[in-house]
């Protein structure tokens, strides 16, 4: 059968394991044109991994991949022209200028001398590194490495970019700058795989999310109708006057009705299906010295959707420390 | 043509960026010397220089090619930069040929060195110049081919340098130029058969001096199948280890 046209990529029970783990678990997804497509997971998730299979740089244990309705499970080779990649380390050539990285780039990809050297001019100006072309890669600031590790992977003007974590430990301007790019890419018609674990990211960003845990797809939805399932719900949030820790094993008792997260020892949030009096559980509070000097109703996010799917905490994603190397 | 727009802006930028830097240029200058004076030094009588050259050459090729290649290719793998490689639309062989391609014109270059010396000091007239180029050039390309597969066995730098010894030291004592493989003990005897340098250093002794041991042809056959079996070896262990 083949696929609708606007499917550039698809991976199809897509299987990786190692020797003594299964970092992939039968994923089925795919990436439709000039969409940007997030892969939201902690570390460990199998987010890397997928992307080393999708792009050639590890063998699928099992399961399909095909690009542009052509199955090249085994000869993704003869596709990595369609390709753009932003590995999660910026792994340009230290030893070359930011100019001569870029061409160099361009040039594994085929384009002639004067092209790739306009391409290259036009794509430092764009990301704000005219200035910095002469500098050796190495004295590169990590932000600044990040955009000119993005701006490598468009040197050919990929029909797919793969960006594997990024804004990952770089700063906020440099961040925002990078989404600002990325959302004009997608304007621009270019198709995004986008992998994270910052959940905000994936929010502002992706036009749909699959969000990722152990090696498989828990969830694969457009935002707005993940965060629908949640959209009934009431929510709300309490700001504490004192740790409540202790309390939540009692709240869970005397109102069966609702559910109760602590995001911190402080801020309590009660969710329910039906409207419920806040009432008595301020009363309970109370009772154990614990005052409630704030609270709100709150509007379902992706991290509400996140952590009801999956069970982690968004605390621990943001927490999650910079990856190490290797398959995860 | 594209992937020969990549193949050449690869094996362009390593000369930039390893083999022409100057400290490479001076190991390929001092190597050379440094064999070549110790030649003089343990010799008691007049040294034949013609005799000399082959077996200097053959050194220079194989230090300098394996030492390079094994190294440039090891820190790349170890900075991510080879990724970049293997991520791009060229063919795994026509990529590692590029690689090595550096390698090979530094060896060759290494190679011109002692011709320089031998020429200042004897006469080589009646040399075939012929043989010796593609004498040096296959010593090179093997070397070359014995480098990529120490950089692909291995996962870190210093491991590249202990390794690759492992397979040079006994290619130096065991090719016949310090002790004729006719006079080493008959059990270390099919272990020279074994090493391109023996066959690279044959076809070069029979270029400058008419005295090979073997026919010229079977030492380029010998050399010819060590770069396909080393390079279809350093390719097979690529596909497993750095595609995962």
């Amino acid at each position: 059968m083949n696929p609708p046209d606007d499917i550039v990529v698809e991976a199809q029970e897509l299987t990786k394991r190692f020797p003594e783990t299964l970092a992939v678990d039968a994923v089925t997804f795919h990436l439709r044109r000039g969409e940007i497509f997030g892969f939201l997971g902690p570390n460990g998730a199998g987010k890397t991994t997928t992307i080393n299979m999708l792009t050639g740089l590890a063998w699928p244990t099992g399961g399909t991949i095909r690009y542009l309705g052509r199955d090249v499970t085994r000869r993704v080779k003869r596709v990595q022209h369609l390709m753009g990649i932003v590995p999660d380390d910026s792994n340009l050539y230290p030893e070359l200028s930011g100019f001569d990285n870029l061409c160099f780039c361009g040039a594994l990809y085929g384009m002639p001398r004067a092209e790739r050297r306009r391409r290259a001019t036009e794509l430092l100006s764009r990301f704000g590194l005219s200035e910095v072309a002469a500098r050796k890669f190495a004295t590169y600031s990590r932000g600044m490495k990040r955009k000119l590790t993005i701006a490598a992977a468009l040197m050919h003007r990929p029909a797919v970019l793969f960006l594997d974590e990024p804004t990952s430990g770089i700063d906020v301007a440099s961040s925002r700058q990078i989404r600002t790019l990325l959302a004009g890419l997608r304007e621009a018609g270019t198709t995004i795989f986008l992998t994270t674990h910052y959940i905000e990211e994936a929010e502002r960003l992706c036009d749909r999310i699959a969000l990722v845990v152990a090696g498989r797809i828990v969830r694969l939805d457009t935002l707005s109708n993940l965060v629908s399932g949640l959209r009934d719900a009431q929510l709300m949030q309490l700001a504490l006057s004192a740790d409540a820790t202790t309390l939540l094993a009692r709240l869970h008792t005397d109102f069966p009705a609702a559910t109760f997260e602590l995001t911190d020892p402080t801020t309590l949030r009660v969710r329910s299906v039906t409207p419920m009096p806040l009432a008595p559980v301020i009363r309970c509070l109370e009772e154990h010295d614990v005052a409630v000097t704030e609270a709100r109703l709150v509007r379902p996010s992706l991290e509400d959707v996140f952590v009801e799917l999956t069970g982690i905490e968004a605390a621990r994603m943001r927490r999650d420390p910079e990856k190490g190397r290797g398959p995860t | 043509m594209k992937i020969w727009i990549a193949y050449w802006n690869i094996l362009a930028k390593d000369l930039r960026s390893y083999y022409l830097k100057p400290p490479n240029v001076s190991w390929g200058v001092i190597f050379p010397l440094a064999w070549t004076l110790m030649f003089f030094i343990k010799s008691e009588s007049a040294v034949d220089v013609r005799g000399l050259v082959p077996g200097v050459m053959a050194l220079s090729v194989l230090f300098g090619t394996t030492s390079m290649l094994a190294v440039t290719i090891t820190f790349e793998k170890k900075g991510r930069s080879f990724e970049r490689l293997l991520l791009a639309p060229i063919p795994l062989e026509l990529l590692m040929l590029a690689k090595t391609s550096g390698a090979v014109l530094f060896g060759v270059a290494n190679a011109v060195v002692p011709i320089g010396l031998a020429a200042a000091l004897t006469d080589l007239a009646g040399v075939i110049w012929w043989q010796v180029c593609v004498a040096v050039t296959l010593v090179a390309v093997s070397s070359a081919f014995l480098g990529l597969f120490v950089a692909v066995s291995v996962s870190e730098v210093f491991e590249a340098q202990s390794f690759s010894n492992f397979f040079r030291f006994p290619m130096v004592f065991l090719c016949g130029l310090f002790f004729p493989i006719d006079k080493l003990p008959w059990l270390l005897r099919p272990l020279s058969y074994a090493m391109p340098l023996t066959y690279g250093t044959d076809l070069l002794h029979e270029a400058f001096n008419g005295a090979g041991r073997f026919p010229a042809a079977l030492s380029v056959a010998a050399l010819l199948g060590f770069c396909a079996f080393l390079f279809g070896l350093s390719i097979r262990n690529v596909r497993r280890k750095w595609i995962v």
